[in-house]
Formats: structure tokens, sequence, C-alpha cells
């Protein structure tokens, strides 16, 4: 049995910050990555960030990751694990069992921060296992990380930012893109993103959907149709796409098995991605000592990410006694830039999910 | 296929090795994962379903959906999206559930 002041479980844009937030307040910090590398989903990200400067705006996201990774490995109070998947938490006594490398490993942190980010949402229509139909994380992956040509001809599901950015990156990999369907009437990501890939000539097809798959062994084509405004496809629409590989980017849900584990009180939040754990201001859940960052507290961008996982590990290290005449002013300083991320028409799915949010029990929502 | 030319990213790639898949030696480069080697020769169908027998991919590429998974060295069920190829090694399409290895039971 292991004995650890503050694990923090994934190496994803909030697992870097809260580990580096609370190794700066003086704690001994353990970082838990299931990949071979740091820096979660940000190593496929090619695009400058958004935001400000804080969050590392006008830097693409795989550098953001060098940037983190390189800072917390010139601190000695940190312990990175790498390729170790934690399997489970036992709240009877506040265990983690571990698989590293094919040796098990049981660990009991004194705080532990779930930053295990969000799995691929999937979309139902006939022949959707058909090899070639692929998250859109999964084609980023084989083309930004390791420098695979991921297709011929793609069709794009979902015109939310991930599908914009990754038919522009697709573009950028050599790949054509027949179009992105969005079952919205309108495009959801931004529009800056959605000019480049229509300047490019890629079509965005609002109220269109995908009907089925094509192919025998792998992705063919498929059959496309559009939508009325209550969501039903309209008769005689459908149209056929040529196409190898068919990219679902239809969202994200957090992934929060090791919350339910240990007991967190959990509420289902469409515009977060699903089910969420309650928390605090200070990213705390209804379990004392266990707090929850990025898109495993609620599914959204990597800046607000970011911010949140430096919340998570100050109230983390703070609870432990490591304390600083500039944490009030820091903890003020990091909720105004979550509020600042969270501002305008971009924000307002994570704003009115975050409303719907129950306050905690022990910890109920200030009112702002 | 890989990426050679590229506005943005510089790939550095490991050495080049060589693996088996069903029979067939392939070339790969250190540090990819088995399923990104398959995919850059071109190989997209990696196992069969169980039950259905339907042809199965790799979806996620983060070792989160399991339908990447395939018989490696002998064993069953190893996630090929998240697990490094290595040099010499056997990969082949899975066929039904897999058995997991047999324990020495104190023998």
């Amino acid at each position: 049995m292991e004995q650890r002041e503050i694990v923090v479980i994934g190496g994803g844009p909030a697992g870097l910050s809260a580990a580096l937030q609370a190794a700066h307040s003086g704690a001994r910090v353990t970082i838990i990555e299931g990949e071979k590398r740091l820096g979660g989903q940000l190593i496929k990200q090619t695009h400058m960030f958004f935001g400000s400067h804080k969050q590392h705006a006008g830097t693409r996201g795989i550098d953001i990751a060098t940037l983190l990774e390189n800072e917390l490995r010139a601190l000695p109070n940190v312990e990175i694990i790498l390729g170790a998947t934690v399997l489970g938490y036992y709240y009877e006594d506040g265990a983690l069992t571990i698989e590293d490398h094919e040796a098990f490993r049981l660990m009991i942190p004194k705080r532990l921060i779930v930053a295990s980010g969000a799995s691929e949402k999937f979309l139902a229509f006939p022949n959707n296992d058909l090899p070639g139909v692929y998250g859109a994380g999964a084609v980023q992956t084989l083309m930004n990380v390791y420098g695979v040509k991921p297709a011929q001809r793609v069709l794009m599901i979902g015109a939310g930012n991930i599908g914009l950015i990754v038919s522009y990156q697709l573009l950028q990999a050599g790949v054509e893109v027949a179009a992105v369907l969005e079952a919205a009437p309108q495009i959801s990501g931004y529009l800056v993103h959605a000019s480049k890939i229509l300047r490019l000539g890629v079509p965005i097809l609002t109220r269109h959907s995908i009907k089925e798959a094509l192919g025998k062994h792998t992705v063919e084509g498929a059959i496309i149709h559009r939508l009325d405004d209550r969501w039903q496809p309209v008769p005689h629409s459908e149209q056929q796409i040529t196409c190898d590989t068919i990219c679902l980017a239809v969202g994200l849900s957090p992934l929060c098995d090791l919350l339910w584990q240990a007991g967190c009180a959990m509420q289902y939040i469409a515009e977060l991605g699903g089910y969420v754990a309650l928390r605090d201001e200070g990213m705390q859940t209804s379990v004392p000592g266990i707090y929850v960052a990025g898109d495993a507290a609620g599914v959204e961008e990597a800046s607000a990410a970011m911010v949140e996982g430096s919340l998570a590990g100050l109230s983390a290290a703070l609870s432990l006694g490591y304390n600083s005449p500039a944490d009030e002013e820091l903890t003020a300083e990091l909720r105004q830039q979550l509020d600042d991320l969270r501002a305008g028409p971009g924000g307002a799915k994570i704003r009115s999910g975050l409303e719907k949010l129950h306050p905690t029990a022990d910890n109920p929502k200030e009112v702002t | 296929m890989r990426l050679s030319n590229h506005p943005i990213l510089t790939f550095r790639r490991g050495e080049k090795i060589s693996f088996f898949f069903n029979g067939q030696p392939l070339e790969a480069y250190l540090g990819e994962t088995i399923a990104a080697s398959l995919h850059a020769a071109g190989i997209y169908h990696l196992s069969d379903s169980a039950e259905k027998h339907r042809a199965r991919g790799f979806f996620c590429a983060i070792g989160q959906c399991s339908s990447c998974m395939m018989l490696v060295n002998g064993r069953p069920n190893v996630k090929t999206c998240t697990t490094l190829v290595k040099p010499g090694m056997v990969v082949e399409s899975q066929q039904g559930k897999g058995q997991l290895p047999l324990w020495n039971n104190g023998k």
C-alpha cells in the first residue's frame, strides 16, 4: 500500500494544470496518465488557442502540452507515472487500484483530483460499426500524433468546434472532405473555424444527417438526408456520398466512472455532455477530499479545463494546509478567468448547464 | 500511407522495424501503435465481432471503446490503438471472445 499526498488522475490540460498548481503550492503530487506521454488531447491540437494569454492564447495546443510538461518536470515534488491505468477507487479505505506495466499497485492518496477527460459519443445508423467510422479524435490521433494519412475522402458528421477544426486539419493533411453535416439549423462551432473550411470549398450542410453507411468490410460511402424543423428525415431528400471514412464529431461524454465508484453525487446535464459530479467553487465533489476538473467535470474547451485544474489543485493543496497569502487573490483571479472564458454567446451552453447543477450539500453554491 | 509534408507538424519517427499481421510481414516505426502501423499499411479491418462476425476496426484510438482488440503474441483482447508496435510482434485478427492466459494455480 503506497501513501501519497495528492494524486491527479489524467495528464491532459486539466490534470497537468492541477498538478502544477498543487505542486507550486508546496504539496507532493503524483500524476497518473494512461498514455505513454503527457498532454492528453492537447498533443493533437495543431490550431492556436483563443481566450487570454493566461491560457496560452495564440499558442498551438501541442506546444501548450510541452510547456506544461516542462514546467511540471522541473518541480522536485512531482511524481509522474505514465502508461498506468487507474482501475478503481474504493471508498471504504480511499484506495486506488492501478495497473502499471502489468503490475498491480494500491495507492492511498490524501486528496484525489479526477481529471480523466471524456469519451466520444456515438451515433445510431445502419452499418455504424463498419471499419472507417471513426471518432473525430481518432482521426486526429492518426494524422497529428502518428503522421498517418487517415483517409482519402471523409464525410464529417457534426459542425461543432471539433468537427470544424478536424475538417480543417484533414485538409492540411491532404485529405478530401466531402461535406460536413450538422443536424441543427445552424453551425454550432465558432464561425472563424467554419469560414476556414468554407473558403476551401467544403460544403457545410445544416439540417442534414447520415441515414446509413455503405460498404461490406470497410466504409465505401454514405447515404445522407435532410431533416425538417422537427428533426425528422425529409422524404426523398437522400443523397449518396462517396467516401472511405465517416468521422463522428457529435460530442463527448465526461468519463466519470471513478467518481461514481467513489459515491460522488452526480447529476445528468445534457449541456455538459452527460452525468457530472456536483462540486463547490473549489471543484471539490460531494465526497470530501475528491476533486474534479476538465472534461470529466463537464465537456468544455481545453482553456477552461486548465483553469478548472488550477482551481482544483489550489483547493486540494489548501485543504492540506499548504497556504500562502496570495491564495485568496489567485482563487478570485482563476474564477474570473473562468467567467471570462464562459462569457458571450460561445459560453451560453456551458453557462446554462452550470446553472442547472445542484449545490453540493456541504458546500452550497455561492450566488454571485 | 504516412504523411511526409505537413504545413505545421514535423514527424519524428523511430527506427524502422517489421512485424507480422496475419502472417504477412509489415513495416512500422518504433513509437507507433499497432493500429496506426496497420492503418498506414492500408489495413482497416482488424478483427471480427464475436457473435455476428462483422468487420471491426478501431473507433476512438484512445483505448476507450474496445473496437480495436486483436490477438497480439497470442494474447487476446489487446487494445491495438494504445499498444505500441514492437519488432517481430505477431498481430492477428481475433475471432471470438478469446481465452484469457492460463494462470499456474499454485502449480
